[in-house]
């Protein structure tokens, strides 16, 4: 097996970071306007490192798909962010928040990057204050904070249940301020449709504007891809309707390594699908579960409704399981825990296919005033899409595709294997390893914009041979073509099938077979049924409208297109993987008492796919993982 | 139930545009009326026919993408909730629903539904932030900030950009938009410094984008989607008014 290397620096641990970037190459205040990044995506990551960035000096162009770039989908987390400031005297640290999300992912992720943003993360912070994001405060006018899934501190800071919104208006400000400036242009309404790659290293974008239809061609020294997850791929997700995978895809059929595509996470608490209408599924906050208490009658087809039952007749599963962390316990473990219950035929709700998040115990101790300024919005939001009272008997919750911890393969730097190619957010394969703890994301986002990459690019343009490049090159006019010829190839197909439904086949193959649990039979199943939905799309897709208008039609269907292929390929990860794992799950490795099995042996590493060439199939390349600092052991939440 | 939608259909703000009817059944009242619009377009598009175009994205009623005018009314009938949370229910069985795109002088055309809203962004771009780089802020709880003003600072910081308040004014103005920004960041110890500074300018950066003045007619608040009220076009005209008399913040 071929090893790819992450670059990471020596040293002890504690100061890997402090040390690498002392010695990264900086580039001169007065030679940063001369050189050029392009930045793709305006969500956490992509607008705080567009801002700061353009703070720096250097020249930034950022491209959006929506109309503005305060609508990204970082928007829409809910609960917080995590921060090591130990604020509660409880016992916090760097190295507890560290081996906390080391453990969270199931010793799948790198040591030193896993580190480096534990070590971060109180910076994040002071620096959303300063921009004056509201977080929650106490009566003496300091940081409120709560506790979150797999954690036993209370370091999770947040703004009610909208803590994504207001650290993206932030960052959205920050990019606000250097648009004024003119050191950054956003261009909305532009959708990344390929990556040009010059003397193997990435020089620019073909970008589609969604507007007109014209095709453009940016050219930079260097491109940032922060295009967010993939969870669409499962058709219902709690990701916006947008979202999707082309960025990172149409990189990584460029040369890009995908690391860990089939590592997938599935929310325990979301509104239960009602049927095929459906145009998403909806996130009720992970910090629901610090108030709230899951549970599902004792016994089957108890259709009581859920105020009727009596407290002996109910099983907290989850308290009875993880006695330790009850019903905060990491979000694969409790996803699954819910998938047994319903597998038992004690789901609740209509099909059954929920269980219930129940606050009336906290509402007695709390207060109904309490709960309403802790959660007021999901309350709300709860109310609005389900027409029930969330506070009256007991919410029904279910899980659902959520976060990818897979994505592009970057090394220490956060730079592909691509030279050039920078990765944040959610879009890389990031820090999470196996399974992300709860309030990581936006932390993770954050780090990556304000922290590490503005060292980490000066540090690569600083050493970079960089050509000349012109956008009548072989590289940029060959790729302007292709992007050209697939969407005229889309709209000449003449089909009958809508974008939509082959999505919807392909979000159910995948749930079924690429879900919470996996099985060798089932992946090789859905590996071929995937290919021929593949083959199905490209021969019965019905589209209608032309390439030179707005035409969200041709912009679903250019999208579900690229899910077809990636959908295939997390499922040859999750195959090619015999071991269980976090948020991945194979039946055949499972300990007795049906907990995840690791292979430690001959699975830590981090698998990181090429795309095929010429009929080969794609290959599995690894980078291996070492573990310095905390001895590999069986997670344990009990 | 059985609806019927009657929907603006302009292919781009060169060609004239017009109303369409298109009827369904089975309609299931707990369907969003963007679920239902959804269902028309994969109709239409397996009909070869252009499908409807309309912006939105997390259908959680927080991104701001959505915005329509039903029956009159940007966001629809129902208080406190974005077009995209609207629940079928709130329509009667063969109604017949009007959808219309936000229309206002400073939100142009692009096709069918959507508008351009980056007016918005330029206000935005005149003073919505406190001017701090990476690297500079101090420890978090050094300055304390009140619990109080902290939760009236979010109320109004709940703005989620989606521009009805324009939309639903007689006079086009944004000043419910710049009013809850002012308010959030004035409320706030970290927004003092370009307090004076951020009301002059976003209220002359609304006025070159041609939205137009208040006049206090209240339509603004009553379509807001999070409920942000007209006490924070009293923080912009003070402040704006502190500002234009020399002050250097109020």
């Amino acid at each position: 097996m071929t090893a790819l290397d992450p670059r990471v620096p020596s040293g002890p641990l504690e100061t890997r970071w402090t040390r690498h970037r002392d010695e990264l190459a900086l580039m001169g205040p007065t030679r940063r306007r001369f050189h050029s990044v392009l930045v793709i995506g305006a969500g956490l990551a992509g607008a705080s490192a567009a801002a700061t960035l353009s703070e720096l000096g250097y020249r930034v162009r950022c491209l959006v798909f929506h109309d503005s770039p305060r609508r990204a989908h970082s928007v829409a987390a809910q609960g917080g962010i995590n921060a090591a400031k130990n604020y509660q005297n409880d016992g916090d640290s760097v190295g507890r928040l560290f081996h906390e999300t080391l453990e969270g992912g199931d010793f799948r992720s790198r040591e030193s990057s896993v580190y480096r943003l534990a070590e971060l993360s109180a910076r994040i912070i002071d620096h959303a204050v300063a921009q004056g994001v509201p977080f929650a405060r106490e009566y003496g006018g300091h940081l409120a904070s709560r506790s979150f899934g797999g954690t036993l501190v209370s370091r999770t800071f947040y703004a009610r249940g909208q803590t994504g919104q207001q650290l993206l208006l932030g960052a959205y400000g920050a990019l606000a301020k250097e648009e004024a400036a003119g050191g950054v242009t956003v261009l909305p309404r532009r959708e990344m449709l390929d990556l040009i790659v010059v003397d193997g290293r990435a020089r620019g974008v073909i970008a589609r504007d969604l507007v007109t239809g014209a095709l453009e061609t940016h050219l930079a020294d260097a491109v940032v891809l922060a295009t967010g997850g993939y969870a669409n791929a499962y058709y219902l997700s709690t990701n916006a309707k947008a979202s999707n995978a082309t960025a990172i895809w149409r990189a990584h059929r460029r040369g890009a390594a995908f690391a860990n595509p089939g590592f997938v996470q599935f929310h325990p608490t979301c509104l239960p699908a009602a049927g095929e209408h459906q145009a998403k599924t909806t996130l009720m906050s992970e910090s629901l579960r610090n108030d709230g208490r899951l549970w599902v009658p004792a016994r089957m087809g108890d259709t009581r409704r859920p105020q009727d039952i009596p407290e002996a007749e109910r099983d907290y599963f989850l308290e009875r399981r993880y006695p330790r962390f009850g019903n905060l316990v990491p979000r694969d473990l409790g996803s699954r825990a819910c998938k047994a219950m319903l597998e038992d035929g004690r789901g609740v709700g209509p099909g059954e296919k929920a269980v219930y998040l129940d606050l009336t115990e906290a509402a007695g101790r709390l207060g109904m005033d309490v709960l309403r300024e802790r959660y007021g919005n999901l309350f709300e939001l709860y109310r609005h899409i389900t027409g029930d009272d969330p506070l009256r008997g007991a919410m029904r919750i279910a899980p659902a595709a959520h976060y990818t911890m897979g994505g592009l393969w970057v090394d220490y730097d956060l730079m592909s294997n691509l030279p050039g190619l920078f990765v944040i957010g959610e879009a890389n394969f990031s820090d999470h390893g196996a399974n992300r703890l709860g309030a990581s994301a936006l932390m993770q986002g954050l780090a990556d914009g304000y922290f590490i990459l503005p060292y980490t690019l000066a540090g690569y343009l600083a050493g970079a041979p960089l050509v000349a490049v012109d956008a009548d090159g072989p590289e940029a006019r060959g790729a302007l073509a292709q992007v050209g010829a697939r969407l005229e190839r889309l709209l000449a197909i003449g089909g009958r099938r809508t974008a939509g439904d082959f999505h919807r086949a392909l979000g159910g193959l995948l749930w079924n077979h690429c879900g919470l649990e996996r099985s060798r039979e089932g992946l090789e199943k859905a590996i071929d049924e995937v290919a021929a939905l593949r083959e199905a799309f490209w021969k019965d897709l019905a589209l209608p409208g032309g390439a030179t208008e707005l035409n969200q039609e041709l912009e679903r269907a250019d999208r579900v297109a690229d899910f077809l292929e990636l959908g295939e390929l997390m499922c040859r990860d999750a195959l090619a993987r015999e071991e269980s794992c976090g948020c991945h799950f194979r039946m055949e490795h499972q300990t007795s008492d049906g907990e995840a099995l690791r292979d430690d042996a001959r699975f830590a590493h981090v698998a990181a796919w090429m795309p095929g060439e010429q009929g080969r199939g794609p290959e599995r390349l690894i980078e291996p993982l070492h573990f310095a600092s905390l001895a590999l052991h069986e997670r344990s939440y009990k | 139930m059985n609806v019927t939608l009657r929907i603006w259909r302009q292919r781009n703000p060169r060609e004239a545009g017009g109303f369409l009817r298109y009827t369904l059944g089975d309609v299931r009242p707990e369907m969003t009326l963007l679920e239902v619009l959804d269902r028309l377009n994969e109709e239409l598009a397996a009909a070869g026919e252009p499908p409807v175009a309309f912006d939105s994205d997390c259908r959680e009623g927080i991104c701001g993408a959505c915005g329509i005018v039903v029956d009159g009314r940007p966001h629809g009938p129902l208080p406190g909730t974005t077009t995209c949370l609207l629940p079928m229910r709130a329509f009667r069985d063969d109604a017949t629903i009007t959808l219309e795109p936000f229309r206002t002088g400073a939100f142009p055309l692009v096709r069918d539904l959507v508008v351009d809203r980056r007016a918005l962004d330029r206000v935005m771009q005149a003073g919505g932030y406190i001017s701090v780089r990476a690297g500079s802020a101090p420890e978090a709880n050094t300055i304390p900030v009140g619990r109080e003003s902290t939760e009236r600072a979010l109320d109004a910081a709940e703005c989620i950009g989606c521009g009805a308040c324009v939309a639903a004014c007689p006079n086009g103005s944004a000043s419910l938009f710049v009013g809850a920004k002012l308010t959030h960041l004035g409320l706030l110890p970290q927004g003092q410094p370009e307090r004076a500074r951020r009301g002059r300018s976003m209220v002359a950066a609304a006025d070159g984008e041609g939205f137009g003045g208040c006049s206090l007619h209240g339509e603004c608040e009553a379509v807001c989607p999070k409920g942000i009220g007209l006490g924070v076009i009293a923080r912009m005209n003070r402040d704006h008014l502190h500002a234009a008399l020399g002050g250097q913040n109020p």
